[in-house]
C-alpha cells in the first residue's frame, strides 16, 4: 500500500468538475413550500412527468413561510420557480420578493383543505363551538372581567354539555401553515365571539391579537410537530386526546379517528366543499412569471395542475382529500396561469 | 523459621499445630463478599447486554413485521385488449409516437367493464371501479406494447396492480367486519375484489418494481431504487473527499508535526468538531457549497461535500489512534535500515495502522448514511422521482426516503417506511462486512 499525493489531487480535480458544472442551465421545476400543499403538488409533479415530455419537478417541504423565504431570494435558476402555501402571501413578503427583484408573481389557489380536531374511535365525538375551543386552548382567557392564566382543565368546566375529561390538544408548531390557519379560523372567531375581548378588539388591536395568537404552554396543548401521521397515532393510543391535522390525514385514517363536529357541522368532503363546516384554509402557489420561457414546462406545469382532470370536481386530487374549488374559481385561475396575471394583494 | 509478627491479641485460632504462615482473621467473610462482588458484575453485565438484545429484536421485530408486507404487491389478471384502432389507427406500420401517445388506461378500464357491466352505468360506481387497479397502470402496458407491437389487436391476459387501497385490504390489513363509512375499501369494492378473488383473478406477486424504480405518490408504484443509488452517490462523494484527508491530515499530525501549543489547538478543535450538531455542518454546506461555489441544490455531490465535513473529524480521530498503536520499534526499525521518514509512514506504519483506520471511516460513514439533518438545508429531503444519474442531478437518500413516506397521509406508505428501513439496514450490513473483509486483508502481526 503505498499513499501519494495523487489521490488528493484526483480530488481536486473532482472539485473542479463540479464547479463548472453549475454554469450548466436547469432544466426542471424547482418548487418548495407548504407541506400541506406538499401532498398533492407531489401527484401533479408526478402526473406531469409521466404524461408530458418534461423532467418531473423537484418538490421539497419546507413550511408555507420557509417557502416564500427561499422564493423572495432572486431571479434565476438558483432559486425556486414555484413556492406552494397553506396560506395567502403576506404584503411583507410581496415586499421582500420586490426587493430582491421578483416582481412579478401569479397567485394560483387550487382549493380547499379543512383543519378537523379529532379523536380516537375509542372514544365519544365531540360536539365543540369555536368558542369552546377557544377557552380551552388560550394561553390567557377573561374571567369576571380581567385577563387570567387558563384556569379550565376538563372540557365539562368550559361547557356542561362536554365531556367530563381532561383538556389534551396535540397540534401542530407554529412554523406550520395549519397552526396559522388554526390561529386565525378558530382562535380569533372564538374569542370575538366572547363579549370582552371583542371590547379588546376594539380598543386594544394588539393586546387582542396576543390574547387568541398565544396557545397554552401548561401541558394541555401538546406541539406534536408537523407529522401529521404521528399525531394520528399518539390519538389512537391515547383516547382522551384531540388532534388537529389535515382533512387528507382524516380521510386516510377514518377507521382510526373521528372528526369533532365544529357547531353543528361534521368535517365530510361535502361539508366543506361547500362551505358549511367552518374551518377551512384556501391552499395556493406561487409562480416566478420571470422564468417561464427560461425554465422548461413552467406553464405547462400550471395548466396541469389548474386542469379538469387535476383540480377539477373529480380530479385526482380530490382521491387524495383535496376539496376542489368551485368550477367558475378554477376557470379563472387556470386563465391566470396562462396570462400569467400579476399578483395584486 | 520462627514468626517474628505475632500480633498483639496472641493466640490464632488453629495455634497448636504452630503453622508458619499466618492468615489475618477476617480473610474469610470478606472473600466471600468479593466473590458475590463480582458474580454480582457478572450478572449485571449479562443483564445489561440482554436488555440490549431484547430491545434490539424489538425494534427489528416491530419494523420486518410491519414491513415484510411491503415486498409483495397484489396483482389482478384482466383481458386487456390492445385495441387496434387506438394504437394503429391507419393500419399501416407501427409508429413509435402513437405507441408512446396511447391512452391505454382506457383499455384497462374497458377491460373492468367488461368484468362488471353491471358497474358502468352510474359515474360514481364506475369511478370506484376504476380506482381497483393503480392509476400508473398504464406505464407497464406501453411498455409491453413497445417492447412487442404484435400485442396491437390482440387480447392477453395480463397481471395489472391493484390500487394501494384495494391492496392493502388484500394483505389483510382493512377489517371488512368494521361499518362501511368506517373503512377505506367499502361495500361494493369488497364484492368486486371476492369475485374476482373467487375467479383466480387476484395474486400476490413480488413487487420488483419496489426495487427498480424511484419514489412515487402512488405507494403501488413507490420504489426505493432512486434513493439507494443517491445514498451511493452521496457517500461516494464523502468516501473520496474525507478519507484522503483524513489519513493524510492524521498521518501528518501524528508522524510529522512537532508538538507545540498550535498542533495542541488543532487536536482540541478536531474533537470539538467531531461534536458539533449535523444541522451546523448543514447550513455551512448551504453557505459556502451551495451559495458562494454555486454547486446545484439537492446534488449528491453538494450532499457528500456536506457529509465528508461531518465525517472528516471521525476519520482523523481514529486513524491517529491508529497510528499511535504501532509500536514505535517499527519506525525505529525502518530509520535504522535507511528508510526516509515518508517511506517509513507510507511502507510501514499506515499499512499497519489500515485496520484501525478502516473500522474509523466505517463508522464515520455509517454516520453519514444514516443523516438527514444536514441534507436537510441544501435541498435533499424532497419529492424526487427519476433516478438519479450523475453527481450534480437531484437526488435524495435512504433515511430521507424513510421520513418522507412516514409523512405521507396514505396508509400503504406505513409498510414501504419499514420496508425501507430494512433496504437502509442491510445496506448498512453490506458496508460494515466490507469493511470486515477489507480489514481481515489488511490485518498483520507483529
Amino acid at each position: 500500500m503505498t499513499f501519494s499525493f495523487g489521490k488528493a489531487v484526483a480530488i481536486a480535480a473532482l472539485g473542479v468538475v463540479a464547479m463548472t458544472a453549475q454554469a450548466e442551465a436547469r432544466d426542471q421545476i424547482r418548487i418548495v413550500g407548504s407541506s400541506t400543499v406538499f401532498p398533492f403538488a407531489t401527484v401533479v409533479a408526478e402526473n406531469f412527468g409521466k404524461t408530458t415530455g418534461f423532467k418531473t419537478p423537484v418538490i421539497e417541504s419546507t413550511g408555507s413561510g420557509g417557502g416564500l423565504k427561499l422564493f423572495c431570494q432572486g431571479v434565476g435558476t438558483e432559486h425556486p420557480d414555484i413556492t406552494n402555501a397553506s396560506r395567502r402571501i403576506k404584503k411583507s413578503e410581496v415586499e421582500l420578493c420586490a426587493s430582491n427583484g421578483v416582481t412579478d408573481i401569479t397567485e394560483i389557489k387550487i382549493g380547499f383543505d379543512g383543519i378537523v380536531l379529532a379523536n380516537a374511535k375509542a372514544s365519544e365525538t365531540y360536539k365543540l363551538s369555536r368558542k369552546d375551543i377557544f377557552l380551552a386552548l388560550a394561553k390567557e382567557v377573561p374571567v369576571d372581567g380581567k385577563l387570567v392564566a387558563n384556569p379550565y382543565t376538563k372540557w365539562s368546566e368550559i361547557n356542561p354539555d362536554l365531556p367530563d375529561t381532561e383538556i389534551e390538544v396535540l397540534g401542530p408548531p407554529p412554523t406550520s401553515g395549519t397552526r396559522d390557519a388554526f390561529v386565525e379560523l378558530v382562535m380569533e372567531v372564538g374569542a370575538e365571539e366572547i363579549p370582552f375581548l371583542k371590547d379588546l378588539a376594539k380598543s386594544d388591536k394588539d393586546k387582542f391579537k396576543q390574547v387568541f395568537g398565544s396557545m397554552r404552554e401548561d401541558g394541555k396543548f401538546i406541539e406534536a410537530g408537523e407529522n401529521d401521521n404521528l399525531i394520528v397515532q399518539k390519538l389512537e393510543a391515547n383516547p382522551s386526546a384531540l388532534g388537529i391535522f389535515g382533512f387528507s390525514f382524516l380521510d386516510q385514517n377514518a377507521d382510526k379517528v373521528h372528526g369533532s363536529v365544529i357547531e353543528g357541522n361534521a368535517p365530510t368532503f361535502d361539508a366543506i366543499a361547500d362551505g358549511s363546516y367552518p374551518v377551512s384554509r384556501s391552499l395556493f402557489f406561487y409562480m416566478k412569471n420571470a422564468h417561464v420561457g427560461v425554465i422548461p414546462g413552467m406553464k405547462e406545469f400550471v395548466a396541469e395542475f389548474t386542469s379538469e382532470k387535476a383540480a377539477g370536481q373529480e380530479g385526482y386530487l380530490t382521491d387524495k382529500g383535496l376539496i376542489p374549488l368551485p368550477e367558475a374559481d378554477l376557470e379563472k385561475y387556470r386563465t391566470a396561469g396562462e396570462q400569467l396575471t400579476n399578483l395584486s394583494l | 523459621m520462627t514468626d517474628t509478627t505475632s500480633s498483639p491479641q496472641g493466640v490464632s485460632p488453629g495455634g497448636a499445630s504452630g503453622d508458619p504462615i499466618r492468615r489475618p482473621v477476617f480473610v474469610g467473610p470478606h472473600l466471600a463478599r468479593r466473590y458475590a462482588r463480582e458474580r454480582r458484575f457478572r450478572l449485571l453485565g449479562l443483564a445489561s447486554v440482554a436488555t440490549a438484545g431484547v430491545i434490539l429484536l424489538i425494534l427489528l421485530g416491530s419494523i420486518v413485521s410491519k414491513g415484510y408486507s411491503a415486498f409483495w404487491q397484489h396483482e389482478v389478471d384482466l383481458d386487456i385488449t390492445f385495441s387496434a384502432e387506438e394504437l394503429n389507427p391507419d393500419g399501416g406500420p407501427v409508429e413509435r409516437e402513437t405507441l408512446l401517445r396511447a391512452n391505454y388506461l382506457d383499455m384497462v378500464r374497458d377491460a373492468l367493464k367488461r368484468e362488471f357491466p353491471d358497474a358502468a352505468d352510474d359515474r360514481r360506481e364506475r369511478r370506484m371501479l376504476y380506482g381497483l387497479v393503480s392509476p400508473n397502470a398504464d406505464l407497464a402496458l406501453r411498455n409491453m406494447v413497445l417492447e412487442d407491437p404484435s400485442l396491437i389487436g390482440t387480447t392477453q391476459t395480463v397481471a395489472i396492480k391493484m390500487s394501494d387501497d384495494m391492496d392493502t385490504f388484500a394483505k389483510g390489513f382493512i377489517d371488512r367486519d368494521l361499518p362501511e363509512g368506517d373503512r377505506r375499501v367499502k361495500d361494493r369494492e369488497i364484492s368486486w375484489h371476492d369475485h374476482l378473488e373467487a375467479e383466480g383473478r387476484v395474486h400476490a406477486a413480488f413487487n420488483v418494481d419496489f426495487f427498480t424504480t424511484g419514489d412515487s405518490r402512488e405507494p403501488e408504484e413507490a420504489g426505493i431504487y432512486g434513493a439507494l443509488i443517491g445514498s451511493i452517490l452521496t457517500l461516494t462523494v464523502t468516501l473520496l473527499v474525507s478519507f484522503p484527508i483524513g489519513v493524510m491530515a492524521a498521518a501528518y499530525l501524528e508522524e510529522f508535526a512537532p508538538k507545540n501549543r498550535f498542533t495542541d489547538l488543532i487536536e482540541v478543535n478536531i474533537n470539538n468538531l467531531a461534536a458539533v450538531p449535523s444541522i451546523v455542518f448543514g447550513l455551512l454546506g448551504l453557505a459556502v457549497f451551495l451559495n458562494f461555489f454555486g454547486l446545484p441544490r439537492s446534488a449528491p455531490l453538494a450532499g457528500g461535500l456536506v457529509l465528508a465535513l461531518m465525517t472528516l473529524p471521525t476519520i482523523i480521530i481514529a486513524s491517529r489512534s491508529a497510528l499511535k498503536a504501532v509500536p514505535p520499534s517499527i519506525r525505529e526499525a525502518a530509520l535504522g535500515l535507511g528508510a526516509s521518514r515518508l517511506q517509513v509512514v507510507t511502507h510501514h506504519v499506515l499499512p499497519l495502522a489500515m485496520p484501525g483506520i478502516l473500522t474509523g471511516t466505517i463508522i464515520g460513514m455509517a454516520q453519514a448514511l444514516g443523516e438527514t439533518a444536514p441534507l436537510l438545508m441544501i435541498g435533499m429531503v424532497a419529492f424526487i422521482v427519476d433516478v438519479p444519474q450523475s453527481f450534480t442531478d437531484p437526488a435524495t437518500v435512504l433515511p430521507v426516503q424513510v421520513y418522507i413516506w412516514a409523512d405521507s397521509p396514505e396508509r400503504a406508505f406505513v409498510e414501504k417506511t419499514s420496508a425501507a428501513i430494512m433496504v437502509l439496514l442491510g445496506f448498512l450490513v453490506l458496508m460494515n462486512a466490507v469493511a470486515v473483509l477489507l480489514r481481515k486483508r489488511f490485518e498483520r502481526r507483529w
